[in-house]
């Protein structure tokens, strides 16, 4: 089911990410899906992940699919040209996986493999571009496709607390011309920073979903503020992780911090997307935290 | 070895949306230019009454000759608020680092042709990509300025304005948005979602005659 139509009807969406393992074996990820994520609308599943080759998302959508789990199938451009990238959609459609989730995709020398070559034949926004075009019955080469064009839910990525926001915001801008129906946030942990990217959003009028990460400890906090674009973790969060070390590594810190900056922002968005990085077991107690199951 | 061509004559002459000034490289050994072609249409810009003056030179790639022989016309680069550049990508990108404060928009398209890449220098690059972004851009290529060559605007890994691939590079699209803004030309990346046309370089020269 196409989450955009729940979107259309002013329902508060959740979702969450899982990542494909490193092998072909789906058990353990399909038994924290059915154990976890219960209450999540639709389970996103990485497309080769920061560069580091996987299973195939889209192999893992239908795998999700097939117990009864709504997926965001995620496609990023750094791995095929336009034959592919369509071919691959068609393909979503064929299984009945109707959401997506379309990024242009970390570069290919920050993965495991930085001998390959790095495609980009399209981008985040040529790619959303060539969804709207195959929706139309028509491919990027300008030839009819054969019987009813498939229909998705078209979603796109932005970065609220980037220190380009004005960038950020002029690409989101492209985006939602080519055709992008709801975006999903990189992390926030400054809510006073999302609030300000809400206001200038809103011009747009498209669901947005707050995204957030479960913090493990404070290391990995200072991590991400070293080395991922548009994260910022304050420092008075950094405390709190290391304040009282074994209930941070049960995890109960990070999820009260969490629910926290849910509750702040819930006001301010259409949705949350959970990126829970291997803590999906964590999952149904944010949601009960954060008010947002009962 | 390159090969430049004429942009679309409408294209060009939709372009000049103020005070404009013409810059015209005749090429060097290692550009094949289309001197009869632009001469012409230099004619009907001049005749359209924004643009100031055609000033013809050679190397408008070396920032040095460029500033030598653009001394005499000072007034005229002065009071232009765009410069339409007659040139490879090299030159077209090379004007705009020299004037940062005026609109640089390019009027030919830059085709590769294999072998001898002769004694241009190549800093700042052109991709020869056959369909010239520069005056979408701000005169900074998007194709060779960022490491991913995007055509659609700053990808998510930019940070502190830096490039997530090159960590000394500056991210490219962070610097057209800011000269953009600064000219007061944001409403230039309103443009339809654009995809690179690979057929244009495939054969390059044999192409580019009949394109």
């Amino acid at each position: 089911m196409r989450i955009t139509e729940l979107f259309d009807r002013g329902e508060f969406v959740l979702t969450t990410e899982v990542g494909p393992p490193k092998g072909f074996h789906l058990d353990h990820l399909l038994h924290e899906v059915k154990e976890y994520l219960g209450d999540i609308t639709a389970v996103n599943v990485t497309d080769n992940q920061s560069s580091v080759m996987r299973l195939g998302s889209l192999a893992t959508c239908k795998a999700i699919k097939d117990i009864g789990v709504n997926s965001i199938f995620q496609i990023t451009c750094r791995d095929r040209n336009r034959l592919a990238l369509q071919s691959d959609l068609l393909s979503a459609a064929y299984f009945g996986i109707d959401n997506l989730l379309l990024l242009t995709g970390d570069y290919t020398t920050l993965g495991d493999t930085p001998q390959a070559k790095p495609v980009f034949d399209l981008d985040s926004v040529s790619l959303i571009h060539a969804v709207k075009q195959l929706e139309s019955g028509i491919d990027l080469g300008g030839n009819e496709l054969d019987g009813d064009p498939p229909k998705f839910a078209k979603g796109a990525v932005v970065s609220p607390c980037s220190d380009s926001v004005d960038v950020q915001l002029a690409k989101m801008e492209r985006k939602v011309a080519a055709g992008a129906e709801y975006f999903q946030t990189q992390a926030v942990f400054e809510p006073e920073k999302f609030f300000e990217f809400m206001e200038k959003a809103k011009q747009f009028n498209v669901p947005v979903m707050l995204g957030v990460i479960i913090l493990k400890n404070a290391g990995m906090a200072n991590f991400m503020n070293n080395n991922i674009a548009g994260i910022n973790v304050p420092p008075d969060i950094i405390e709190e992780l290391k304040a009282d070390p074994e209930k941070t590594k049960a995890g109960i810190t990070g999820v009260e911090i969490t629910a926290r900056i849910i509750k702040e922002c819930r006001d301010y968005c259409q949705g949350v997307h959970i990126m829970a990085l291997g803590w999906e077991k964590l999952v149904p107690d944010l949601l009960r935290e954060s008010n947002l199951v009962s | 070895m390159l090969i430049t061509e004429l942009k679309q004559k409408d294209d060009v002459l939709s372009l000049i949306k103020g005070k404009a000034l013409v810059i015209s490289c005749i090429g060097c050994k290692e550009v094949y230019f289309p001197v009869t072609e632009a001469e012409e249409l230099h004619k009907e810009l001049l005749a359209g009454g924004n643009v100031s003056a055609v000033i013809t030179t050679d190397y408008i790639c070396n920032p040095e000759n460029l500033k030598l022989q653009l001394k005499k016309h000072m007034d005229k680069v002065e009071a232009a608020e765009i410069l339409l550049v007659f040139s490879c990508g090299v030159g077209v990108q090379t004007v705009a680092e020299l004037y940062p404060n005026k609109a640089v928009f390019a009027a030919c398209d830059t085709y590769p042709l294999p072998g001898h890449q002769g004694i241009t220098p190549l800093e700042p690059e052109c991709d020869q990509c056959a369909e010239c972004h520069l005056s979408d851009t701000a005169g900074i290529c998007p194709i060779t300025a960022c490491s991913k060559g995007l055509l659609n605007g700053q990808c998510g890994g930019s940070k502190n304005g830096m490039c997530e691939v090159d960590k000394d590079m500056e991210c490219g699209w962070e610097r057209i948005y800011r000269r953009l803004e600064k000219l007061g030309l944001l409403d230039s990346l309103l443009y339809p979602a654009k995809i690179r046309n690979y057929i244009a370089i495939a054969g390059a020269g044999a192409n580019a005659s009949e394109s």
